[in-house]
């Protein structure tokens, strides 16, 4: 019975997202006030009963309900009830619920926070939203039903996929998600914009918190996702180039452009036809990543079970999406204007350099990942792109970009001047130099990628010192601390993103120039050596888990004779589907991680083993969280909350009250 | 007018790639093999281990190699349609037990019905390297001359079976 409410539920919400996709816009086009005010009331009616049908999703689950056919493939009586909750999102149909879902939210949180926009933006923005939620509750109920009965029911569910049978991968699909779909609000704006003619810094205004925070979350999603592959998959990577992982890089490097082009149109009235193709990229390349993950023209070590007629389904959603999208902005754009203009060197002239190179990293990322299907579709053979090429491909893109990262919130806007820059940035220009190269040499390993990576951190830092220190020169107050704190939060927020990707370069460089790797045969009682540490085998025991056996293996790492820790890997063997994983065992730490897993079991209780000493591997993560943390603390900014704080009701009060007589 | 439509075209010339590349399978790995003889071997049988299995024995015939294990979960879904063609009897199929045990290979087999001839065993795994193995299922399709025809990675599908392995085989049996 259950299913069966959250079956109907979703065919409620495709009945009211269809009135909500035609009405308000139309009502917008003539200006019809009463088919606008149907907006709001139908965005908040079908998050709720998305939410109800998620809700139904996850009794089924709870209950382990195996007449459903999605409960009983991907979950187990014998897996645990966080897990089983996790599992909603475990495969393809719940992952389009969940989907589903998190738009609805965003529909909902723009309802919220939207009175002070016009009611004629407010109800394009929400159908167009709504026009989007159309087709993912069309895709689920035609093709992918979550609510599918298996009659008769199963006795025992298959089981959640191992892999994903972990913290790590309970939260990543939700964030990774509202990052994706919050890009559906930056979209929406935009496709608004283009629709109501009105591309005005107004505009970029509005558009920005809703596009930083949907950024926050991708980025916070991504390095999730890393982290995960890092300690899950048991060979030590954290990024390999998969289509999968690349599917959400690029929105994310469309994103990040977007963030830093809206920013120009919202102070400076430019870029507003660029910002607005960002716009629509940052969105479309989300719906892109759905389709390669999703429709399985690509391979990937992710594998997710793939159907032809989804991918079908999902290839004609992008084309009338997307398309249609690109064509209105074809046709409307032209007339958008082109805002002020700026000389070469300026602090716009800086920030399109580094849209241009974050859109070209996009694109080489896109080539590398389409590339074996354009290859294979002309017939020219099977071939598979893999790190090599993106790796020389995308850090020549990103290093100047980065460079001028250091440069941008120094130059003035409209025009600036060379030999003033080069004179501000004469000191941190020549530490970094001269700590980059003396750096590698005094830890004992120069190579030029190594210099590279920390010339480039660096210089964020110094760059941003310089930066600090002239902004608190222009502003009031008497003393240091009034100083710090009449600094805008938006700058504050900027410094400490571009400080994130600092931390976050540390990290892949010193992984890459001084991680050292192990593959030994242990004996018990043997010991291995890595770096500074001494790791000595002391056996492997059986142990059972909830749904698993497992052999775990136990460590001992001493350094210099003292005991460190004590390190746990296991080798589990799922019992539903027999499946083998490796658990590898980490002892993190600030300047370095210590990971062990282990390989097979070898004779007289030996075992083969794979030992890591990987140095300051966890700032690539922590990065990326600094990076997230500037975003939020730019969207805290008292501009933002004035915005939120001053609702002006954006159809005068009187009027509204005649209209609900009416109504 | 024309710079604004540049992003539709370049994404229209996407999507025309993405649709063909639906049709496509990316699982599909053309094996080097094909069109080479069979590689030989000499590997005890299933059932009677003082018995050897190899292709020598099958010269003159369009037959298909089969690598299963009892341990392999595509074999227990590809199974079926391994019956199936062995009822049919357009091709016989020939089995090889890839890295298995051989207790639990015939409980494998007497549990879920078996539609091999014969069954050669490949304990370590050598013949498997031989012929490319992947992962199991793998199953090769082997003219009358001893030369591999066509290579099927995965778990074969009533589909394959009906509009590849048959046609072929009867090409195959025609020359």
């Amino acid at each position: 019975m259950i299913p069966e409410i959250g079956h109907f539920a979703l065919i409620l919400a495709l009945c009211v997202a269809v009135v909500q996709g035609i009405l308000p816009i139309y009502g917008a086009a003539v200006g019809n006030s009463a088919l606008m005010a149907v907006a709001k009331p139908a965005a908040r009616g079908q998050f709720l009963l998305v939410l109800t049908a998620f809700g139904c999703l996850a009794y089924a689950f709870a209950d382990r309900d195996f007449s459903v056919l999605y409960v009983a493939a991907t979950s187990n009586s014998q897996l645990p009830l966080h897990y089983r909750l996790a599992a909603i999102w475990g495969a393809h149909e719940g992952s389009l619920l969940l989907w589903t879902l998190i738009l609805t939210i965003w529909m909902f949180a723009v309802t919220l926070f939207s009175a002070h926009l016009p009611e004629s933006t407010r109800s394009r923005i929400l159908g167009v939203m709504g026009l989007v939620s159309i087709g993912f509750l069309l895709f689920m109920l035609t093709v992918s039903n979550p609510f599918e009965r298996l009659i008769p029911a199963a006795a025992e569910g298959r089981d959640l996929n191992p892999l994903l049978q972990d913290p790590g991968m309970v939260i990543h699909p939700p964030m990774l998600y509202m990052g994706y779909v919050g890009f559906s609000v930056a979209f929406a704006f935009a496709i608004a914009a283009l629709l109501g003619g009105n591309l005005d810094a107004a505009w970029a205004r509005w558009s920005r918190p809703w596009t930083t925070v949907a950024w926050c979350f991708l980025t916070v999603g991504i390095a999730m996702g890393s982290g995960w592959a890092y300690y899950e998959l048991g060979w030590g990577g954290w990024w390999f180039w998969d289509p999968v992982e690349n599917a959400s890089f690029m929105p994310w490097l469309a994103g990040t452009a977007l963030v830093h082009s809206l920013a120009v149109t919202d102070k400076r009235g430019g870029f507003k036809v660029w910002t607005v193709l960002l716009a629509i990229m940052a969105f479309s390349l989300s719906l892109l990543g759905t389709f390669l993950v999703r429709s399985g023209v690509l391979t990937s070590v992710h594998a997710f079970a793939t159907d032809p007629k989804r991918g079908m389904f999902i290839l004609v959603f992008l084309a009338i999406v997307i398309g249609g999208s690109l064509a209105l902005y074809a046709w409307r754009a032209p007339r958008v204007g082109l805002g002020g203009s700026f000389a070469s060197v300026s602090r716009e002239g800086m920030l399109l350099a580094n849209n241009v190179l974050l859109v070209a990293a996009m694109g080489s990322v896109l080539l590398g990942t389409l590339y074996p299907l354009f290859l294979d579709a002309l017939d020219l053979g099977k071939i598979s792109v893999g790190p090599p090429y993106f790796d020389s491909v995308f850090v020549p893109l990103m290093a100047p970009a980065i460079f001028l990262m250091g440069i941008g919130p120094l130059a003035q806007w409209k025009k600036a001047s060379v030999p003033d820059l080069a004179k501000r940035l004469r000191w941190a220009f020549g530490v970094s130099v001269v700590t980059a190269i003396t750096l590698p040499i005094v830890m004992g390993n120069w190579t030029p990628l190594l210099s590279l990576g920390l010339l480039l951190a660096i210089w964020i830092l110094t760059t941003g010192v310089v930066s600090l220190r002239e902004r608190l020169a222009h502003v009031a107050g008497n003393n240091l601390m009034e100083r710090l704190a009449s600094v805008p939060r938006s700058y504050w927020g900027m410094q400490v993103a571009h400080c994130g990707i600092a931390v976050f370069i540390v990290g892949v460089t010193m992984v890459k120039g001084f991680e050292t790797e192990k593959d030994v045969r242990m004996n018990v009682g043997e010991t291995a050596t890595i770096g500074d540490y001494m790791f000595r085998f002391d056996g492997a025991q059986d142990v059972v888990g909830p749904n698993y056996t497992a052999a775990r293996g136990s460590f001992a790492v001493s350094r210099d004779g003292r005991e460190t820790t004590l390190l746990y890997p296991e080798k589990r063997r799922y019992t539903a589907q027999n499946q083998i994983m490796t658990e590898a065992a980490i002892d993190p730490g600030l300047l370095r991680d210590l990971y062990v897993s282990l390989g097979e079991p070898l004779d007289d209780g030996a075992w083969s083993v794979r030992l890591y000493h990987k140095p300051f591997v966890d700032w690539i993560w922590g990065g990326c969280f600094i990076m997230a943390f500037g975003g939020v603390i730019a969207i805290s900014d008292r501009r933002y909350r004035i915005a939120w704080r001053r609702q002006e009701p954006a159809v005068p009060a009187p009027t509204r009250a005649a209209r609900r007589k009416v109504a | 007018m024309n710079r604004f439509l540049l992003p539709l075209s370049i994404f229209i010339v996407v999507v025309v790639f993405l649709g063909i590349g639906l049709k496509l399978n990316p699982r599909e790995i053309p094996s080097p093999l094909v069109g080479k003889a069979a590689p030989d071997f000499s590997q005890p049988q299933l059932f009677e281990p003082t018995k050897v299995f190899a292709p020598a024995d099958m010269k003159g015939k369009v037959w298909l190699l089969n690598f299963w294990a009892s341990w392999c979960s595509g074999c227990k879904t590809e199974h079926p349609v391994l019956m199936d063609l062995a009822k049919s009897g357009y091709v016989p199929i020939y089995g090889m037990d890839y890295k298995d045990q051989r207790d639990e290979a015939m409980t494998w087999l007497s549990r879920w019905g078996n539609p091999y001839p014969i069954v050669g065993v490949d304990d370590a795994g050598r013949v498997g390297i031989n012929y490319g193995v992947y992962g199991v299922p793998e199953t090769y399709v082997i003219d009358k001359q001893g030369v591999i025809r066509y290579k099927q990675i995965g778990p074969l599908d009533p589909d394959t079976v009906e509009k590849k392995i048959v046609p072929l085989v009867k090409q195959l049996e025609a020359q």
